[in-house]
């Protein structure tokens, strides 16, 4: 299904969906609004209304202004939250060599700490791993996945939906 | 771990002796001298393949399936090289040829025949197996080379390389390189879900075994230069780290206690130490660890991505890649680290240095206009030249003779995956090896002892 998407925005919120792996949860939210049946604080909000990833351009790891507004609102929800610990997953698309996607996927998952550090989330809350371009959420054959699989994802350690 | 017992075979008929102490090359495609021994001169690039006759080896103890099992092995081997040219038996004048079969040297230049290798296989009284081969030269009149092996009967397909590798030798001049196995990354599952495993093959994709289960990510499989260990990159535990196992004893500890992500790792010439990149932060340095000793020495020290470390044979230097520039590109430095020269200038991105065996070259991977080749340099960095390119072939490994490359190439879309090839070093020959799944990262061993 991804290869069919090409607007961005839409690319990104079936990325999400996929990654929460609810079905029902996607049939219910709009890209534009929130979801109404997530409970507030749960792993299930921060993917949803939160948006739990950032996309970075090829080869770089500096973050984009919707990148900054999504680590912004995550670093909001965990100051509310804060009970959890996250681990920051750095990516890398297929386009590169395996060495070096393992640097630059973790210099991303840096790039997204960094930035949630910046806005009040202490950093012993955070860790980071890369995985380079080993695991890929899309897998066509054009920047429509690549673009998708460019990306630090936080992900909450002790979440229950 | 001595399992194939090697002694030098007499020869057969007063007149055929052994030549010593030639000294020139002959090139395949030259007129050859009637008393001149047949050679291959492989410093050319797309040489002729030396026709070479391999009848069946004969069979004594009844076992003449594995007699042309072993024949078969051989020759494909040989093939397999580029440099030689495997008759079809159908066109055999002299038929049921033995170790102790005098050639009927006119017959077989009648085929055009070359190089002609005879042998039999003997399972003894004791159980052991005994092969024996002579290779001789046509157009001479000559035995080149006689040997006898004994060893178990589940080695058969080894002692087949190791008599494969002889007569590549003699021919050549070259030590060869088909008694050896590749450790590669075994890729199953769709490409989202990708499960990967360490897995062994010998060198011509037989005997595939797995080293790992598939519950942990592994990546880059490299072997040591002098045993049958192997370091690779391992998500495991909580920071994914550089491992040693030894596949003989499966014995496997993690390298070093380092803080942060340590992956790209490869042996010291000496199979002594492991060169690594340690991830701390954005940046990627580089750092050796004495395996004896558990002391550790950092090389690099920038702020940039320092990675794919790997020693020159002389274990002098040091080519990695790094991105210190703007953009991933290969330096040398001396193994003790400090300052590092650039050696690659050409357009485009430069990665996954490795230094041959025989120190003359650095293979790479280069990335341009959205193409990915493999690429050969000399360490000043001059004579690049592209061996394969096309949409994504990556991480060139040596074979221990620095003749012949392994990669891999992956095919891009959701069904596409990595599989292993070889090139030769000229460029010509470039030929798949066949793998069970998907198949990544390979890396040569050195010649098994």
């Amino acid at each position: 299904m991804f290869n069919m998407v090409s607007a961005s925005n839409g690319a990104r919120w079936i990325a999400v969906c996929f990654a929460v792996l609810f079905a029902a949860a996607c049939a219910q939210t709009k890209p534009d609004g929130l979801a109404t049946n997530v409970k507030p604080g749960t792993g299930q909000d921060f993917v949803v209304n939160v948006g739990d990833r950032v996309f970075f351009e090829e080869d770089q790891s500096t973050l984009n202004s919707q990148g900054q507004a999504t680590l912004a609102n995550q670093a909001k929800w965990l100051n509310r939250y804060s009970q959890y610990t996250i681990t920051v997953e750095g990516h890398a698309d297929e386009r590169g060599t395996r060495q070096y996607n393992i640097a630059l996927g973790a210099r991303r998952a840096q790039a997204a700490r960094d930035y949630l550090v910046s806005q009040g989330v202490s950093a012993s809350r955070i860790k980071t791993i890369s995985y380079g371009k080993e695991r890929p959420v899309a897998v066509c054959n054009d920047n429509s996945c690549w673009s998708q699989n460019r990306r630090a994802v936080t992900v909450l350690n002790n979440a229950t939906n | 771990m001595r399992q194939i017992w090697k002694h030098f075979l007499g020869f057969v008929g007063s007149s055929a002796r052994v030549r010593g102490g030639f000294v020139a090359l002959l090139a395949v495609l030259s007129p050859i001298p009637a008393a001149a021994l047949v050679e291959i001169d492989i410093t050319q690039g797309n040489v002729e393949p030396l026709p070479i006759a391999l009848p069946q080896f004969s069979a004594e103890g009844g076992d003449s399936k594995l007699a042309a099992d072993m024949t078969a092995v051989i020759a494909a081997d040989l093939k397999r090289s580029g440099l030689f040219n495997p008759l079809d038996p159908a066109s055999f004048i002299q038929k049921n040829m033995s170790v102790n079969s005098t050639p009927r040297f006119g017959d077989w230049r009648t085929i055009s025949a070359q190089a002609l290798v005879t042998g039999t296989v003997t399972k003894q009284a004791d159980g052991r197996l005994r092969a024996e081969f002579r290779l001789w030269d046509v157009f001479a009149a000559e035995q080149m080379l006689g040997q006898q092996f004994y060893t178990t009967p589940e080695n058969w397909r080894r002692l087949a390389h190791i008599i494969a590798d002889a007569v590549y030798e003699r021919l050549t001049g070259e030590k060869g390189y088909f008694d050896t196995r590749i450790v590669f990354v075994d890729e199953t599952g769709p490409k989202d879900k990708r499960v990967k495993r360490l897995a062994l093959m010998d060198q011509d994709g037989a005997n595939v075994r797995y080293l790992t289960r598939g519950d942990d990510l592994v990546l880059t499989p490299r072997f040591s230069p002098t045993s049958q260990e192997i370091t690779y990159m391992s998500y495991a535990g909580a920071d994914p780290s550089v491992y040693l196992l030894n596949i003989e004893t499966g014995q496997r500890e993690i390298v070093g206690n380092f803080p942060g992500m340590t992956f790209a790792p490869r042996f010291s010439p000496d199979g002594q130490s492991v060169v690594m990149s340690l991830q701390q932060g954005g940046n990627a340095n580089i750092f050796k660890m004495d395996l004896r000793s558990r002391q550790t020495t950092r090389l690099t020290n920038t702020a940039a991505i320092d990675t794919s470390p790997s020693f020159s044979p002389d274990s002098g230097r040091i080519v990695f890649e790094s991105d210190r520039g703007g953009s991933q590109q290969l330096y040398v430095m001396s193994a003790a680290g400090g300052q590092a020269q650039r050696i690659s200038f050409g357009p485009g991105r430069y990665s996954t240095p490795v230094w041959s065996p025989r120190g003359d070259l650095i293979a790479f991977t280069k990335q341009h206009q959205g193409r990915f080749m493999i690429g050969v340099m000399r360490p000043d960095g001059k004579g690049e030249r592209i061996l394969t390119e096309g949409y994504h072939n990556e991480g060139p490994a040596w074979a221990p003779n620095g003749r012949v490359l392994v990669f891999f190439r992956d095919t891009p879309g959701a069904n596409g995956g990595p599989q292993v090839w070889t090139v030769d070093l000229t460029g010509y020959n470039e030929q798949r090896l066949e793998t069970p799944a998907f198949a990544s990262d390979p890396s040569w061993s050195p010649l098994i002892d």
